[in-house]
């Protein structure tokens, strides 16, 4: 576990590299900190979406234009964006997004777990590159990897962020 | 729900397109949704900056609103269908978050699931989507019924401050296949070229 998310700016500076412009989310509390630094930024555009799929298309839609996005999201919404995928699949459009994971590592909620186990699978199984950060000094570096892909490919990449990092959430038990 | 309303509607999408894309400017933008729009887009006359959906049901409205924000002094028209509006009902509240005032999403409406066999949709009862737009918050929506409000709501979709909706019912008509490119990479690399130049591709 890592208290107050420390590796969250690694990632923003590494989104500042990769000259991002629009982040497109469904919050969770591992990207809490991270998103409050995008908001932060004039450079970049906060996007909500009501169902992370939009985030793929959305992310398409901006680079036909000329900029780049990334997608901060939940392991649950990973199942959410299957057949959207087919989008940047089919016309190789740069897709990065970051994950935060769920029912790996002292999870609260069974709930969660499906999804959770069916992350990288799912992933995989619709041609995004998958990796993992697990150690709190290596987040940026491998968000760096992935975004220098997905844009310089260009390819879809995702980055699972181990529940390791974030703070076990317990429901108030 | 009324499964035979669509039938006896007096617009022809063929013909909407048709007015919809006519002098184009390198300053519009269009995203189709699968199905029928991509046809009645090709019809009209297949252009580099006419991005035709083949599949990704329900992400015409989001990809649009990624183009406008990422160009925010073109104008970019989504054009679908109502199949394909549905699948996407949450993308109305998406976009009201950002407001862009330079996209427009037009529906086709014949209120059916036209490449499956013509399975009534949901606004063949009373879904009313421009109702939805207006929930949503959008500064514009208007429905579109005869060939006069078509005409007048032309200005609307090609330059009034948005977001803008345009609901079009149009016949439910069985039409011949006009089909675009379906190479998707080509499609995307000569959209790119067209709008941000040839160094975009390298």
């Amino acid at each position: 576990m890592t208290e107050n998310y420390a590796w969250a700016p690694q990632i923003y500076d590494v989104l500042k590299e990769l000259d991002i412009r629009h982040v497109a989310y469904v919050p969770d509390a591992g990207h809490a900190r991270l998103l409050k630094m995008c908001e932060a930024d004039n450079a970049m555009r906060t996007i909500p979406l009501t169902t992370e799929e939009e985030g793929v298309s959305l992310a398409a839609g901006a680079w036909l234009g000329g900029e780049r996005t990334v997608m901060l999201i939940q392991s649950s919404g990973v199942g959410n964006c299957i057949n959207m995928l087919s989008l940047p699949n089919t016309c190789r459009f740069p897709l990065l997004m970051i994950v935060t994971m769920r029912a790996q590592w002292r999870e609260f909620n069974p709930w969660q777990k499906p999804m959770g186990e069916g992350t990288r699978p799912t992933l995989e199984a619709m041609g995004v590159k998958v990796t993992v950060a697990d150690d709190p000094d290596e987040v940026g570096a491998t968000v760096r990897a992935a975004g220098e892909m997905a844009f310089g490919w260009p390819d879809m990449a995702a980055v699972l962020l181990h529940q390791k990092l974030m703070p076990v959430k317990t429901f108030g038990k | 729900m009324d499964k035979k309303r669509a039938d006896n509607y007096e617009l022809h999408r063929r013909e909407v397109a048709k007015v919809l894309l006519k002098d184009r400017s390198e300053d519009f933008l269009v995203i189709t949704g699968l199905g029928s729009p991509n046809w009645d887009a090709t019809n009209a006359g297949d252009h580099p900056l006419t991005f035709p959906l083949w599949g990704a049901m329900g992400g015409a409205a989001s990809m649009g609103l990624g183009l406008a924000l990422a160009q925010p002094k073109k104008r970019v028209m989504v054009m679908t269908g109502d199949g394909e509006m549905l699948m996407a009902m949450g993308t109305f509240a998406t976009i009201s978050a950002q407001m862009p005032e330079n996209l427009a999403v037009v529906v086709f409406d014949n209120e059916r699931y036209g490449e499956t066999g013509m399975q009534s949709t949901h606004t063949a009862g009373a879904v009313d989507l421009v109702a939805v737009a207006k929930a949503c918050g959008w500064p514009q929506a208007r429905l579109v019924k005869t060939e006069a409000e078509l005409t007048a709501a032309l200005p609307l979709i090609k330059e009034t401050p948005g977001p803008v909706f345009v609901n079009i019912k149009v016949k439910a008509e069985p039409l011949p296949f006009v089909l675009p490119t379906k190479d998707g990479v080509h499609l995307k690399n000569r959209f790119r070229e067209r709008l941000l130049g040839p160094d975009s591709l390298l």
